[in-house]
């Protein structure tokens, strides 16, 4: 059996607002990534992708905070530590993250090598100036990155250049797990894959042993990951290989999202994109039944009135709906005869 | 019917020139572009090819080094302010951030009324203008009363840009010039936001300038593509001619730049 790296059970975070509204931005998560593994989030803005990210590092500041549920990593749990503690300890040496403005972290009157030295030296004290300048030469080396860049201040870098950097720096101290949360957003094409390769490559040459990345970009989570999750209004809604969750989704709100992925490819004229229509519930007051009632094509009566808990398939494969997988695929199919007329 | 297309914006030899001497920079060099009515041309490139130079040219914000804009076969002329608002009824922009495309102060009501006086139906009854607005809300599937009376930075970035859409729809103009309307928007409303501008095309048959780095996007919603490079077109034709037969190495490279799903992603080649 390998190796899980991060396991988390059914872990609830929420945020309290300004009015002492509890909003429960991440509901019941679990999910385990396992040692050699990457694991794909997916879903839209606001569906609670990022908190999932802030929450896994076991890192609470208000207005977050963490409600129940274990988070365990290599074996450890951190669920309810104290923060300075996860500071010094976890984060950094045990998982590490990369923010979507992940370029803006560098400060702009500093040296990238500066950076690095508080970074090691707040981990590590009594490490000379001179070992960490050659640590973090090889490892810039390592990953295809010039060295030069070290003695720059980061306005001579491009944003590409910028964001590699940050990747590179956040594995110094060699995680575990590394969390990507949306890498590449910003950057364009040539740049994105760039940042893709890099990450590919901390994976290949067993620098982090596991990574959690999160995009809304399908077509990049299918070409990272091995695991794709679909989240929606604080919840999974669906869990399988990156290949089932692209070509086969049962949930109706994946089968939406995979419906609008464009790629430069044949055939992509000739199909038309799917949108959902409507806007994902307010999570102040969720709704009692399935989340995504209120969109979905296919709702039935008591999906309004019943909670809809996971339903494992087994295979790692498993899906948040009333309708059983025959009922979905036979809706589907009729769906796309419908179309094809 | 090639020769029943009539020309609706052209330029000849447009070139702009930032800074001089050793700093000085070619953002768009000598670019020839012919658009036809009801057309929808893609400009694709990566940052800093003079895409955008190129659009603010076109929109007459920044002025052009050299070179020439002919609109509806005549010479464009924007010499002051009120023939610049006079050319501004023919050519409209959406812009990549939703979020600095308002004005703050100005609540959403004021927006759309903005437009419908443009057009001239200032003198419009109030109960005319409503139904004009809540029609062009109707168009993107926002409900007008809900809008009203908000200030536009109530509304979530898919929405800001699909109101957007909705003062296209009341200015009606001859060209649009759509700059990575999408990028600043998740992926499954910017499936939405696309359709609409394709509905606002079929509809009233306006050409649409369409800029992005995506090939993919390019490819799913234009009869043309431009590929630019360092201020030049290095390659135009018919969206299947370019994408699926890509002639030129930079093409190329840009294709092989985009993740896909159905081929291999050859991650070797950066």
């Amino acid at each position: 059996m390998s190796n899980t790296t991060l396991e988390v059970n059914e872990l609830t975070t929420k945020y309290i607002t300004r009015f002492q509204e509890d909003v429960y931005a991440v509901d019941h998560v679990s999910l385990k990534v396992e040692e050699g593994k990457s694991l794909g989030i997916a879903g839209e803005s606001g569906c609670g992708k990022s908190t999932l990210a802030l929450s896994l590092m076991g890192y609470y500041f208000p207005p977050l905070h963490y409600t129940s549920g274990d988070i365990i990593i290599n074996g450890r749990n951190i669920s309810g530590m104290d923060p300075d503690e996860v500071r010094k300890m976890i984060l950094g040496a045990e998982i590490a993250y990369i923010p979507q403005a992940a370029m803006n972290a560098l400060n702009p009157t500093r040296k990238i090598i500066h950076f690095i030295e508080d970074v090691i030296q707040e981990h590590d004290l009594y490490v000379n100036k001179k070992d960490i300048y050659e640590r973090a030469r090889a490892l810039f080396e390592n990953l295809g990155l010039p060295a030069e860049v070290l003695q720059k201040y980061p306005v001579e870098l491009s944003g590409g250049m910028k964001q590699r950097t940050v990747i590179a720096v956040s594995v110094l101290l060699l995680p575990k797990v590394l969390i990507a949360d949306e890498p590449s957003s910003a950057l364009d094409v040539t740049s994105q894959k760039m940042v893709i390769k890099m990450l590919r490559q901390l994976m290949e040459t067993g620098l982090i042993s596991s990574m959690i990345f999160i995009t809304h970009e399908l077509p990049l989570l299918y070409n990272v990951t091995d695991d794709i999750m679909v989240m929606y209004a604080g919840q999974i809604v669906e869990k399988g290989s990156a290949q089932e969750a692209v070509f086969d989704p049962l949930h109706p709100y994946s089968k939406g999202l995979m419906g609008s992925i464009i790629v430069p490819e044949k055939g992509l004229r000739d199909v038309k994109l799917t949108a959902i229509p409507g806007v994902p519930p307010n999570l102040k007051k969720p709704p009692c039944g399935c989340r995504f009632a209120e969109r979905c094509k296919l709702a039935r009566l008591e999906c309004w009135s019943v909670s809809v808990p996971l339903r494992e398939l087994g295979g790692g494969r498993a899906y948040r709906c009333l309708l059983s997988e025959h009922e979905l695929r036979e809706a589907y199919a009729k769906e796309a005869y419908q179309n094809a007329r | 019917m090639p020769d029943e297309k009539k020309l609706c914006l052209s330029t000849s030899g447009l070139t702009k020139v930032f800074g001089f001497g050793r700093n000085k920079t070619l953002a768009v060099d000598h670019v020839d572009l012919n658009l036809y009515e009801g057309e929808v041309v893609s400009l694709v490139g990566e940052s800093g090819s003079g895409k955008t130079t190129l659009a603010k040219m076109l929109l007459g914000l920044i002025n052009p080094t050299e070179g020439k804009v002919y609109f509806q076969g005549k010479k464009r002329d924007i010499s002051s302010q009120r023939k610049k608002q006079e050319y501004w009824k023919g050519i409209q922009a959406i812009f990549q951030d939703p979020f600095s495309s308002y004005n703050i102060f100005h609540k959403i009501d004021t927006v759309l009324l903005d437009c419908i006086r443009m057009r001239g139906g200032g003198n419009l009854l109030r109960a005319k203008k409503v139904e004009l607005m809540t029609e062009a809300c109707c168009f993107v599937n926002l409900k007008f009363e809900e809008l009203t009376n908000k200030y536009p930075f109530e509304l979530s970035g898919g929405q800001m840009q699909r109101l957007m859409i909705a003062r296209i729809f009341l200015l009606k103009p001859k060209i649009l010039l759509a700059d990575e309307p999408t990028s600043m928007i998740d992926a499954c409303s910017r499936a939405t936001i696309l359709d609409e501008l394709m509905q606002l095309r079929n509809k009233t048959g306006m050409t649409i300038i369409f800029i992005t780095h995506d090939i993919g996007l390019a490819y799913y919603v234009s009869d043309s593509v431009y590929i630019m490079e360092r201020g030049r077109f290095v390659e135009s034709g018919s969206a299947d001619e370019v994408i699926l037969r890509p002639k030129e190495p930079y093409t190329q490279r840009l294709l092989n730049d985009v993740p896909k799903i159905y081929e291999e992603w050859d991650l070797s080649t950066v």
